[in-house]
């Protein structure tokens, strides 16, 4: 019995991954240029240097920043005991948003090391904040962690919004903001291999985080040492959502919808679905950047527009079924 | 205590006649942003003590609902559609009825999506309505991709709260509107005061809460909507002078927290408006300066209560 | 009289309340008993309107609750739940004050004033009327809301485990104060009680539930019997006089 439900769960992460690579080879062969299966065996040397510069790193930081953003929500997920916190929803963005603005005020010609610092060191504090508000809720709630997390997100953009108007580069600072992988090129999309490590702790310390998602206490009956935990989920999350964000943009609902979406078919069992949550999230990733880019061809939708469009529309949806 | 705040009031008023070659355009011009601090301190003030009331939580605010949102998708539509023709099509006095209306609309929509599910559940339709929120926003960013750059400045324009170019077209009726809701509102503060007791003492006290609750979600799109329309999007506004106006006036009378709240709001504009213009002499519009403000000490309140 | 026929009430596929009916005698106090989930709770809320039944009505005085104008219906019956968590700054008398909300809202007569100090007077409240709600202990706030519904003057009282937070000593003086308004003012109370010697000693009918159905509704002396209660709580309690009254022992 419990091979054959095993085996189940190796069909549904087969059948995933082989829907993940023919997504990833149609995301390949989209977009202005043209660039057929043809090309590469006639040994096109420009087309072949175009998927080299530009598609490969495209569809690769498109599966790491799924990957990336909705890992990230379960890790959120479970430390607050929450099915709606999310990277959207704790005003996780809203900071990583602050650490590029402030970064840009302060030394405008730094490095891309640098930026990735501030950003980061943003988004650590945020979260920090963020969980120590939650743990002061008397009535975890539902629905009101997230709004809160949305008021305390709405409070950071504001901040950022003020400077950036001060400083006359609201329309800047909104374009780094929204999710754009047009952008993508060899050399300038690396840093979204930091999620990497990331992704393999979580792997590691899934349990852990549902634990320590119970409470101080709880998780010091059980022999967990809180704090530590806590600072390795805190240290996952930000550096994931930092990198994303610095490569790519904001991408808002992914870590929210996602987990949710495979949890309401596949259960709870994080050991068994968190590959599941992974594979959709490049999925769905790969399915907006593709639509966005075939939507008003020649020109692109930023993939933060069709993804905060599609996740708002099914969040709601989600929010609806759950009452049911 | 009253007496104190209306002397503070006046004082800021007073700051705000100063100077001026032509003193009679300025206290003409000057006189129209109080009026509009005034509209707009009113509708913030109600309709924020009563929407905390309500949720019975002092770090909501109703303008997160997805108004401000729909408002800004609103007028890229109209941009989008129209160009730069947009002002010679619709004038301002259009502009603003089309907002209303549309903030109206979309408001009761919301309120009967959530009801008809049989849940009175406040944190629900605030949670959805920013949702659909980020959704109008989402939608309005496509649309202004698609618009010319130099229609973009028309949005841009609207994307932060401000009372300079105010229009004494709608300065009137929106007064008029607020001065009614607020009239009405402050008659019914007193059950507000019973409903701050919780739902279940509110029915046992004879208060028929679904539907007291639906009447006072009526005046809070209203009122939201109108300030919108009329300075654009303020949106932390309500949660920095409702909580300050609690810090201050220690009672649980409604028709007292509520008066209080506009004055304080009145003042707080008024300050603000003074500083920027005068003081500090800075381009950064005045919601700008009052959301990092009420950010800030919003931080410093959740930090700072040990109980949510 | 309250009287309530076939209420039912489900969560879900759950069944809470399965055709319940019954009426409750006037002028006497009724306890509501029966384990966790037997929906005693939920009965009261139901009586109270604080509840929307699936089925059935709930009628006062010969009339159904949902055809009464709300503050009538709040001259004659009052609720307190047990969860009461107000951050109101608020004092003991300004809150007592709000049970005359159903007679004249926010403007109180002398016959108001008059009410709300005999309401204070009967729950000893008179040191503390003048402190905040939210400085109390969990007896003095429980007492306090008592008071308000003591000056909210009905006719029939409900009360949904009003001992939960009190020690012995108030235990005991909140049960005196409700056989006080039984005895000496005639209001009916309805009151859910989960200590069995509570019940015993201070109400004259006891109803039991069990799974959402009533299964017994009889005199305290009738229910307070040991086959009685093994049926009702599955578990074997011996009694013992003292004083005429019964004790329960289920150690």
């Amino acid at each position: 019995m419990v091979f054959l439900y095993r085996k189940g769960v190796y069909l549904r992460i087969t059948v995933l991954t082989l829907i993940l690579i023919i997504l990833a080879i149609l995301s390949l062969f989209v977009g202005v240029a043209d660039v057929t299966v043809a090309d590469i065996i006639n040994r096109d040397i420009d087309k072949i240097s175009l998927i080299y510069v530009s598609r490969l790193p495209r569809t690769a930081t498109l599966i790491l920043a799924g990957i990336g953003m909705s890992v990230s929500g379960v890790i959120m997920q479970q430390m607050t005991q929450n099915k709606f916190v999310s990277p959207t929803t704790a005003g996780t963005l809203e900071a990583a948003k602050m650490g590029l603005l402030i970064f840009f005020i302060y030394t405008p010609a730094a490095g891309v090391t640098l930026k990735m610092l501030s950003a980061f060191l943003f988004t650590f504090l945020a979260s920090i904040i963020f969980l120590t508000i939650v743990r002061k809720i008397k009535h975890r709630n539902v629905i009101f962690v997230p709004l809160v997390g949305l008021m305390f997100g709405g409070i950071i953009g504001s901040i950022s919004t003020f400077f950036a108007v001060h400083l006359n580069i609201v329309q800047d600072s909104n374009a780094w903001m929204m999710g754009d992988f047009s952008a993508i090129l060899q050399g300038r999309y690396e840093l979204i291999y930091l999620t990497l490590p990331a992704i393999l702790i979580t792997y590691f310390y899934a349990n852990k985080f549902t634990v320590i998602g119970m409470g101080e206490e709880f998780s010091k009956n059980l022999g967990l040492n809180y704090n530590h935990i806590m600072n390795i989920g805190l240290f996952c999350v930000s550096l994931t959502v930092s990198s994303v964000v610095i490569t790519a943009g904001a991408i808002p609902f992914l870590g929210l919808i996602v987990p949710n979406v495979v949890s309401l078919i596949f259960g709870d069992n994080l050991k068994k679905t968190l590959p599941l949550i992974s594979l959709s999230g490049a999925i769905f990733l790969l399915i907006c950047d593709i639509f966005g880019r075939v939507a008003i061809y020649p020109y692109e939708v930023p993939i933060g527009v069709t993804v905060s469009i599609f996740g708002s529309i099914i969040f709601l949806f989600l929010l609806f079924w759950r009452k049911r | 205590m009253v007496a104190l705040l209306l002397l503070i009031g006046s004082a800021a008023l007073f700051l705000f006649y100063r100077m001026g070659n032509s003193w009679e355009f300025a206290l003409r011009f000057r006189g129209m942003k109080l009026l509009a601090i005034i509209v707009v301190a009113g509708c913030v003030a109600f309709s924020s003590v009563a929407f905390q009331t309500l949720t019975n939580n002092r770090i909501l605010t109703p303008s997160i609902m997805g108004f401000e949102s729909l408002y800004l998708l609103i007028q890229t539509f109209i941009v989008y559609f129209y160009g730069d023709q947009t002002f010679k099509v619709l004038n301002h006095v259009d502009n603003f009825l089309v907002s209303v209306t549309g903030m109206i609309v979309f408001a009761f929509l919301l309120y009967l999506m959530i009801y008809k599910k049989g849940k009175n559940n406040l944190y629900l339709l605030l949670l959805v309505g920013i949702i659909l929120g980020t959704l109008f926003s989402s939608l309005s960013s496509f649309m202004q991709l698609l618009i010319d750059p130099n229609d973009f400045f028309i949005i841009q324009g609207k994307m932060f709260a401000t009372f300079n170019k105010i229009n004494s077209d709608l300065l009137w009726p929106s007064l008029f509107i607020m001065m009614i809701i607020l009239f009405v509102g402050l008659r019914m503060a007193k059950y507000l005061d019973v409903i701050a007791l919780g739902r279940d003492q509110a029915i046992n006290l004879g208060l028929n809460y679904n539907r007291t609750v639906k009447i006072f979600m009526v005046l809070i799109a209203i009122l939201v909507s109108v300030s919108t329309a009329l300075v654009g999007p303020i949106t932390f506004l309500g949660l920095l002078v409702t909580n300050l106006t609690y810090e201050l006036f220690k009672t649980h009378k409604h028709t007292v927290i509520i008066t209080a709240c506009c004055l304080v709001s009145a003042i707080t504009l008024l300050l603000g408006q003074f500083f920027m213009e005068r003081v500090f002499n800075l381009s950064v519009p005045i919601s700008a300066i009052i959301n990092i403000i009420g950010g800030f000490y919003f931080m410093y309140l959740l930090l700072r209560v040990k109980k949510l | 009289m309250i009287e309530v026929q076939e209420i039912t009430k489900q969560y879900g596929d759950k069944v809470v309340l399965d055709k319940v009916g019954m009426q409750f005698n006037k002028g006497k106090i009724t306890s509501l008993i029966g384990g966790n989930g037997a929906g005693k709770s939920t009965l009261l809320s139901v009586i109270s309107r604080l509840l929307s039944q699936d089925g059935g009505v709930v009628l006062v005085d010969e009339k159904n609750i949902s055809e009464y104008k709300s503050k009538m219906l709040a001259r004659r019956l009052s609720i307190l739940k047990q969860s009461n968590h107000v951050r109101l700054k608020i004092t003991v008398r300004e809150l007592v004050s709000f049970g005359r909300f159903p007679y004249s809202q926010e403007k109180l007569t002398k016959d108001d004033v008059e009410m709300v100090d005999r309401a204070i007077d009967i729950l000893n409240l008179k040191d503390i009327e003048n402190a905040y709600i939210d400085e109390l202990s969990g007896g003095q706030k429980q007492r306090a809301y008592m008071a308000m519904v003591v000056a909210q003057d009905t006719e029939y009282i409900l009360l949904d485990e009003p001992l939960n937070n009190l020690d012995m000593k108030h235990s005991v003086q909140t049960m005196k104060i409700m056989r006080k308004l039984a005895d000496e003012l005639g209001k009916t109370i309805i009151i859910v009680l989960h200590d069995i010697n509570f019940a015993s000693h201070y109400s004259d009918f006891i109803v039991a539930l069990k799974n959402g159905k009533i299964i017994y509704h009889d005199t305290t002396e009738n229910i307070i019997r040991e086959d009685v209660l093994k049926d009702i709580f599955d578990i074997n309690i011996k009694i013992c006089e003292f004083d005429s009254k019964r004790i329960c022992n289920y150690f």
